[in-house]
């Protein structure tokens, strides 16, 4: 059958900033949770300056592997139109987080589950970027998961290593650093 | 790239977005597809220059636990009922000429993608964002933040009233000024389809000098972010309707379930 053209990426542009972050878009994790990780890190531009302008966006599944995923990241107030913030009960598993000053992100959230590596899907916007970029954070305990996992197995040693987040510096925190160009540039993906 | 004083003009910006225009149709003529979306590394849209790629994207196919085959969802917690309306969230109404943006949200086999979220932001009617960034000397609207949101529904559509924004200048090249634009995030039934981009009014004088929007150089593609004036969706003594249908790229569990299972 005939597709129907797609409709064309644009940029976010820089102005996105009052609009598309919310309050506790990092923190999926709900609170008390004892299995939170913290996913953290950096983005940089091909001179390898941080680029404090981009939006990260995190779709991942539960523990337990669910990709069900649930409602409520960005609950509003219907009384004041502010925001409410996540009821701390559900895992949506959806975040959103724009780099600071610094070109710094954070997250904290529950480990991704199976079957197979588990991975973090990592959607890249920022200014500049004339179409989003994808990339996954995968997890370097996982070293037999990830050995087998058929992505990760295509890659050459240098380029695997961008896509596996580095332990540290507390327990339970991964640090993933996102290199839009140049040296040691992440791995970007594209789904067919 | 930039004129014998150094200020890269926008006679030189036409000469770069040509060219762009040229390599492309040359491109097609010798068999190439169709470019639906723009190249991430685009000379003539200054900031792109170190923030795309050099390697090429590396292919993800085939396996049906893919997590980006699935997508975030959102529900009636996550939009309020006057989110959808831009120019009742403040006490007063804010100045501009109201409009009614709608369409539908499709994927690619133009199935409505139902109960989706749609977020849009845009300047005021005077060509500023509510943004502390935004130094455009032009005024601020106290009665207008310029952002919204909307579930589409278990037809794809959805239905915004806004303010029309106004073009602002912007500093990608002297003299340079953006077409008026309201931009756009949407969520697909997969993380596959995740879009951002910006819709256009018809018959803007400034297309043609825009680098943003002449980053997709597939005329028929451009054409498909410039929404249609339709006397349908003008209300009478109200408000001037534009039609605007959203189509998602990327596959999603439902595609591969059922036209490649």
């Amino acid at each position: 059958m005939t597709e129907l053209p797609p409709t064309p990426s644009h940029t976010v542009g820089p102005f996105y900033g009052y609009a598309l972050p919310f309050p506790g878009g990092g923190d999926l994790a709900p609170p008390g949770r004892p299995d939170t990780i913290t996913v953290h890190g950096y983005v940089y531009d091909g001179a390898g300056e941080p680029v404090p302008d981009a939006l990260i966006e995190l779709w991942q599944s539960g523990p337990d592997g669910s990709r069900a995923g649930a409602p409520g990241s960005m609950r509003r107030d219907p009384v004041t139109g502010g925001f409410l913030g996540r009821n701390g009960v559900d895992f949506t598993g959806f975040g959103r987080i724009a780099t600071d000053p610094d070109g710094h992100w954070t997250a904290r959230t529950l480990p991704p589950g199976g079957p197979g590596a588990p991975y973090i899907s990592v959607c890249v916007h920022a200014r500049g970027l004339l179409h989003h970029l994808f990339t996954r954070v995968y997890f370097p305990g996982n070293a037999a998961a990830n050995a087998a996992d058929p992505l990760l197995a295509s890659l050459d040693p240098v380029r695997r290593e961008t896509l596996v987040a580095t332990a540290g510096p507390q327990p339970g925190s991964y640090r993933f650093d996102i290199r839009l160009q140049g040296d040691k540039e992440t791995v970007f993906l594209e789904f067919t | 790239m930039a004129t014998q004083s150094g200020i890269t003009t926008q006679a030189d910006i036409d000469r770069e977005l040509t060219a762009a225009q040229e390599e492309y149709a040359a491109a097609r003529a010798g068999g190439a597809p169709a470019a639906h979306h723009p190249a991430r590394d685009f000379p003539p849209y200054r900031s792109s220059a170190l923030r795309h790629p050099r390697q090429p994207l590396v292919a993800v196919k085939g396996d049906p636990e893919t997590v980006e085959l699935s997508a975030p969802v959102f529900g009636a917690t996550d939009v309020t009922d006057t989110d959808g309306d831009l120019t009742v969230q403040h006490p007063g109404e804010p100045l501009g000429e109201r409009i009614t943006v709608s369409g539908r949200l499709l994927d690619r086999q133009g199935r409505p993608v139902r109960g989706q979220l749609i977020e849009v932001w845009q300047a005021n009617a005077a060509g500023r964002y509510a943004h502390l960034r935004d130094c455009h000397p032009a005024p601020l609207d106290p009665n207008f933040t310029g952002v919204g949101r909307v579930l589409t529904g278990d037809d794809g559509a959805y239905t915004l009233t806004t303010i029309k924004p106004g073009a602002y200048p912007w500093r990608n090249h002297n003299n340079a000024w953006r077409p008026a634009h309201i931009h756009f995030s949407v969520f697909g039934a997969a993380f596959t389809q995740r879009l951002v981009t910006q819709m256009y009014f018809p018959g803007d004088p400034l297309f043609r000098y825009d680098p943003i929007l002449q980053s997709v150089t597939d005329d028929a593609a451009r054409q498909r972010l410039v929404a249609a004036y339709d006397p349908a969706l003008t209300r009478p003594e109200w408000s001037l309707g534009y039609r605007w249908d959203i189509v998602l790229d990327g596959p999603s569990a439902t595609w591969r379930e059922e036209d490649h299972g």
